[in-house]
């Protein structure tokens, strides 16, 4: 059972990166459910979605205390960390981060996504960076299997590229911990 | 797809199963929460030989609905808010008719235009008799994506059954969310099965007009014994809920749509933490489930109903299921979906006396 959070703001693809991963869980006999929350406009403006991974019935789709926060962006940590539950586990994107205080109860992963994703040609996989950093993380699921069935569904989606599977490698490399 | 289930919206599961019940005509108009239902329909019936229609307004879609109703045809509209107001109208001709059709409606938030936000703002609209009233209406609460699938494809059924309007009653929370569906076998429906309706090939001996306002085939008060007797008929057979923990508890929430799915982490949190909470869960708002509070555990202290609408709306039914003898709470979160602690804690300032009890007027 996981409560997860993926935010930041519109155009990063924070709900795709739950999109993505409740394909997967689902894929793998979990119970899934994905909600969404995000401002009127197309870029810019917070956006996030709340995902409950689970192997019980789902109850409530709107986690009030969450096991995992994975940040797109400072904003988003300000407001949404002290939502976190006692050993939870938060994953930043250190490219927009600045100095920070983290919580002493929670651990904490930084990964530099926007450069990651820019090294590799492919900015737009900045959320797969993150996600393979949240998977280091929190060791949810294997991460070879991940991989393999992320790219199975950009295949199915007409959008097969190497590039989308080595972001998330990378994510999942390159992530250190910070706390 | 091999794995037996597919990741789908509350209203994409609700498109898609109307279309597995072979429902073939579909007309409506944008509003959120509930457009994905229009845009599914937009892009896959024709697919199955069906006709999608945006009409101009909600008025005109919901008056197309009625003459594709007449023909017998498997029929649904769909809309939210304001915009189920709007569809009052067409609802108590259908009635009037005696016609089978389905109808959503994607409650939001507010009175007016409200917010485009989660909300179960329209529970006393659908469940008191669509239009000027006088008439009933089956009215089934989904509270999963897998229920949007199983109720829809089985209110084309219910509504033939009994001849009526079925609504289904969703909310921008159940329909909004992605969840793990399994989806009904597809059907075909066969449209000339029924005598009533209008098939354009007058046979000698038939009525001209075969589907009228009342029913003109008989006087007013056979026509009024054979409504009474469908609202009855209805009222007994077809009342659903789920207990969910139910058996021992000292508290008992009760709450459908979204709000339900919140109640039960509630009640989990809760039973961790030693507090016997339960949860009557109605899938049928109308008629409402009388037959769930007839034994309620012993030791009970109350019942708490948990609603997203700035009255509460479903408090009178459960005044009126228990006779007024039990007594009521309400943790009513209008705008906000309900959080699991913020039940959590409400429950615990009832138990310790803290709270009034719910008027409901």
């Amino acid at each position: 059972m996981a409560d997860i959070m993926f935010a930041g703001i519109g155009g990063q693809g924070v709900l795709t990166a739950g999109k993505i991963l409740i394909e997967i869980a689902a894929e793998h006999g979990k119970n899934v459910s994905w909600t969404s929350e995000y401002s009127a406009e197309m870029r810019g403006g917070i956006a996030l979605c709340r995902v409950v991974v689970s192997d019980e019935e789902i109850g409530s789709p709107y986690p009030d205390y969450l096991d995992v926060l994975c940040c797109m962006n400072e904003d988003a940590y300000d407001k949404y960390v002290s939502d976190m539950r006692e050993g939870g586990c938060v994953i930043i994107n250190r490219s927009v981060f600045g100095e920070k205080q983290f919580p002493e109860n929670v651990k904490v992963y930084g990964v530099d996504a926007m450069e990651i994703a820019s090294e590799l040609e492919n900015q737009r996989g900045l959320n797969l960076v993150v996600l393979g950093a949240m998977i280091r993380a929190t060791g949810m699921m294997d991460v070879n299997e991940f991989a393999d069935t992320l790219e199975a569904y950009f295949n199915k989606k007409g959008k097969a590229s190497d590039k989308n599977v080595q972001c998330f490698m990378m994510g999942y490399e390159k992530a250190e911990k910070m706390q | 797809m091999s794995k037996g289930f597919q990741l789908m919206k509350g209203n994409e599961a609700i498109a898609e199963a109307a279309l597995r019940a072979g429902c073939r005509f579909y007309a409506g108009y944008p509003i959120t929460p509930q457009s994905e239902i229009l845009e599914y329909m937009s892009a896959n019936m024709a697919d199955r030989g069906g006709v999608f229609i945006q009409g101009e307004s909600e008025i005109a879609s919901m008056s197309m609905l009625w003459g594709a109703a007449a023909c017998g045809e498997r029929v649904m509209t769909s809309s939210s808010g304001p915009g189920y107001d709007l569809k009052q109208e067409g609802i108590s001709y259908l009635s009037s008719y005696n016609l089978p059709a389905v109808i959503i409606d994607v409650m939001r938030y507010g009175v007016g235009d409200g917010e485009i936000t989660e909300g179960q703002d329209s529970y006393w609209l659908a469940t008191r008799g669509g239009g000027h009233g006088d008439s009933r209406q089956l009215v089934l609460t989904p509270g999963s994506v897998q229920e949007c699938a199983e109720l829809t494809y089985e209110a084309f059924d219910l509504a033939e059954k009994y001849r009526t309007v079925v609504i289904i009653l969703s909310d921008g929370g159940i329909s909004q969310m992605i969840e793990k569906v399994v989806l009904p076998e597809p059907k075909e429906h066969d449209r000339s099965k029924f005598d009533w309706a209008i098939k354009g090939e007058k046979k000698k001996d038939e009525p001209k007009v075969k589907v009228t306002n009342l029913d003109r085939s008989m006087d007013y008060s056979a026509y009024d014994a054979m409504v009474r007797k469908k609202f009855s008929d209805m009222y007994h057979n077809e009342q659903r809920w789920e207990n969910f923990m139910t058996e021992d508890a000292e508290l008992i929430l009760v709450a459908y749509g979204i709000s339900s799915r919140i109640c039960k982490s509630a009640v989990r949190r809760a039973r961790e933490a030693g507090m016997k909470l339960g949860l009557i869960r109605p899938i049928t708002a109308w008629p409402y489930p009388k037959k769930a509070f007839e034994n309620l555990p012993e030791g009970l202290k109350g019942l708490v109903t948990v609603e997203m609408s700035l009255s509460s709306q479903m408090g009178l039914d459960i005044r009126l299921a228990t006779e007024y003898k039990v007594p009521l709470y309400g943790y009513l979160t209008s705008k906000y979906v309900p959080t699991t602690q913020g039940i959590v804690d409400f429950c615990k300032g009832v138990l310790a006396g803290d709270v009034k009890e719910l008027e409901v007027y």
